[in-house]
């Protein structure tokens, strides 16, 4: 793990940023996962990372939570801002980090033995809320902001790992919002789910963007053109195009944008 | 062409399959017949007095309370020792696995576990019980059985908690990450308790691997025919030798006195039936208190 701060890049798009990337490279031992990437990326809004697999939109998110650097041989370097504080920087402790910024993952993965309670309360309660009367308030709250409260408000203390894929992907997100994140990130937060499971929780994306920093990795075009106020694309490692959805969908830039949304590779 | 082909699949299948029910079979016959044995000759034995009668000297109907309890408290001390430590070793080998260091450990664990039992006796004999040189000098006592107890299931336990704590999915780890906790607290508090169910089965079996030990304890615990139930002494127990069942199988089994052979039998049934018991207990424990919902 090393971090090596480069002179950012000038900024490449004219938002107004919540987060802003400035030559980004990462990657594992010899091998370069991300080739310097710039980018600003809004609060409130629903960005979404598209790309087909293995082009480093993964690691991009996982850059963000410094996530990244707890798998062995990783490495970035460049500057990643968080509202103008670089989460780089030697004062950041990623702990911390991460408690601002939540993740959802690719396979729901509800801590095994943890009841549905416990899995939305054990991020509080391990970051030191005790008190039963607030943890109780907080995990209904979370549980009806992922949309998962009337399913489950008669057995909370069964285990986390019997609901339904899709039910446990909401309980995931519950479990993230619980710690009352301002980010989120979600990495391809359907692609194991079936497509009632996949509308649900657009849907609650759709509501939690209001109040959220989305920042959602999809190899789904179409979902990204569903939900995705801003798109990223991304290709082998390089930033290819961002921008307003409806202008990329509509009005590429890039020829290579234009094939991939046109589905001919990916 | 096609009806020969089949044919002989069937043939092959049948033949094979008539091969490894015959395994089966074979496997089981030594288990059911060590266990047919066990009940024909023990349960003639068994009886209130037996179970918790205290010992009296051969012509008299005594008891085998002595050993039963014995058993137990040396168990206990041994998992006192072995639990923490194998515990901190697993956690280790689980988390910092590629380390040098690990591989030497791992390594070492595994030499240790392949190590006589008898051979940890005298060892602990040497450095524990024997009252002079180096030794600690704590003459035949619990503490000394339960040691030399703790010696053998160590190994067994840390290497079965390493394989518990590996086999929680990766994601489990990282979804604690993200959370915002730090490591410690996702591996001491999440994984660990994920994993609980496998790591109650490791200490259990490395508890029945003990508790049929003799040898060990022969110059440890040495062995007494008194009940250690007078609680007024609770203190000086740990201090003093102490009967097990094994130990006493051993010692009446070669008895001219077809009395005490008798309750050789008796007591062997009595400790199959209460590891097979806790066995099954510890299964029901782990599933009721941490029940894997299964997807």
């Amino acid at each position: 793990m090393t971090i090596a701060t480069a002179p950012s890049s000038a900024p490449p798009s004219n938002v107004e940023a919540r987060i802003a990337v400035g030559d980004l490279r990462a990657g594992f031992g010899n091998h370069e996962v991300l080739k310097s990437i710039s980018l600003n990326i809004p609060g409130k809004a629903l960005t979404a990372i598209m790309g087909p697999s293995g082009c480093g939109k993964s690691t991009f998110i996982r850059c963000i939570n410094r996530l990244h650097e707890e798998i062995p041989t990783s490495w970035v370097t460049g500057s990643i801002k968080l509202d103008a504080q670089d989460v780089y920087a030697a004062n950041v402790d990623p702990v911390e980090l991460r408690r601002r910024i939540g993740m959802v993952f690719q396979r729901p993965n509800p801590f095994p033995t943890f009841s549905i309670f416990e899995n939305v309360a054990v991020g509080l309660r391990l970051n030191g809320v005790k008190r039963r009367p607030i943890v109780r308030e907080r995990v209904e709250q979370s549980l009806r902001k992922a949309a998962l409260w009337d399913e489950v408000k008669d057995r909370l203390d069964k285990p986390g790992t019997g609901l339904s894929g899709g039910q446990q992907q909401r309980l995931c997100i519950a479990r993230a919002l619980a710690v009352e994140p301002e980010i989120l990130l979600l990495d391809e937060p359907c692609s194991a789910l079936d497509p009632i499971a996949t509308e649900r929780i657009e849907e609650l994306l759709t509501e939690l963007k209001r109040e959220y920093t989305l920042l959602m990795v999809t190899h789904n075009i179409q979902q990204a053109a569903r939900v995705a106020d801003r798109t990223v694309f991304l290709l082998l490692g390089e930033l290819v195009e961002e921008g307003p959805t409806g202008e990329m969908f509509t009005t590429p830039k890039d020829p290579r944008t234009e094939s991939f949304i046109s589905g001919r590779f990916g | 062409m096609t009806m020969t082909r089949t044919t002989r699949r069937r043939w092959v299948s049948r033949t094979i399959l008539a091969l490894m029910g015959g395994g089966v079979l074979l496997c089981m016959i030594p288990l059911v017949s060590v266990l047919y044995t066990l009940v024909l000759n023990g349960w003639k034995s068994i009886s209130f007095r037996f179970l918790f009668g205290e010992w009296k000297p051969v012509g008299e109907e005594g008891g085998i309370l002595h050993a039963i309890v014995g058993s137990f408290a040396l168990l206990i001390v041994a998992c006192v020792f072995a639990v923490p430590i194998g515990l901190a070793k697993g956690i280790f080998l689980a988390q910092r696995g590629h380390t040098k260091l690990a591989q030497i450990t791992r390594l070492l664990l595994d030499v240790m576990s392949g190590i006589p039992a008898i051979i940890v006796g005298v060892f602990v004999f040497t450095v524990v019980v024997h009252k002079s040189g180096f030794s600690l000098g704590l003459g035949y006592s619990m503490i000394s059985g339960g040691l030399a107890l703790a010696i053998i299931m160590l190994p067994i336990f840390a290497r079965t908690t390493e394989e518990a704590l590996r086999s929680v999915p990766k994601s489990v780890d990282e979804a604690g990450l993200a959370l915002g906790l730090p490591r410690r607290r996702v591996v001491l508090r999440i994984i660990l308790r994920a994993a609980m169910p496998a790591v109650l089965t490791g200490m259990f079996l490395a508890i029945a691997r003990v508790a049929g030990e003799a040898a060990p304890l022969l110059f440890t615990a040495f062995g007494s025919n008194e009940v250690p139930h007078n609680l007024k002494q609770a203190g000086k127990w740990p201090m003093q030798p102490v009967g097990s069942l094994p130990q006493l199988l051993f010692d009446y089994a070669r008895q001219p006195f077809p009395e005490l052979v008798q309750q050789a039998w008796g007591a062997a049934l009595v400790l199959v039936v209460l590891i097979l018991g806790t066995r099954l207990a510890t299964n029901g424990i782990a599933r009721w208190r941490y029940g894997r919902g299964e997807q």
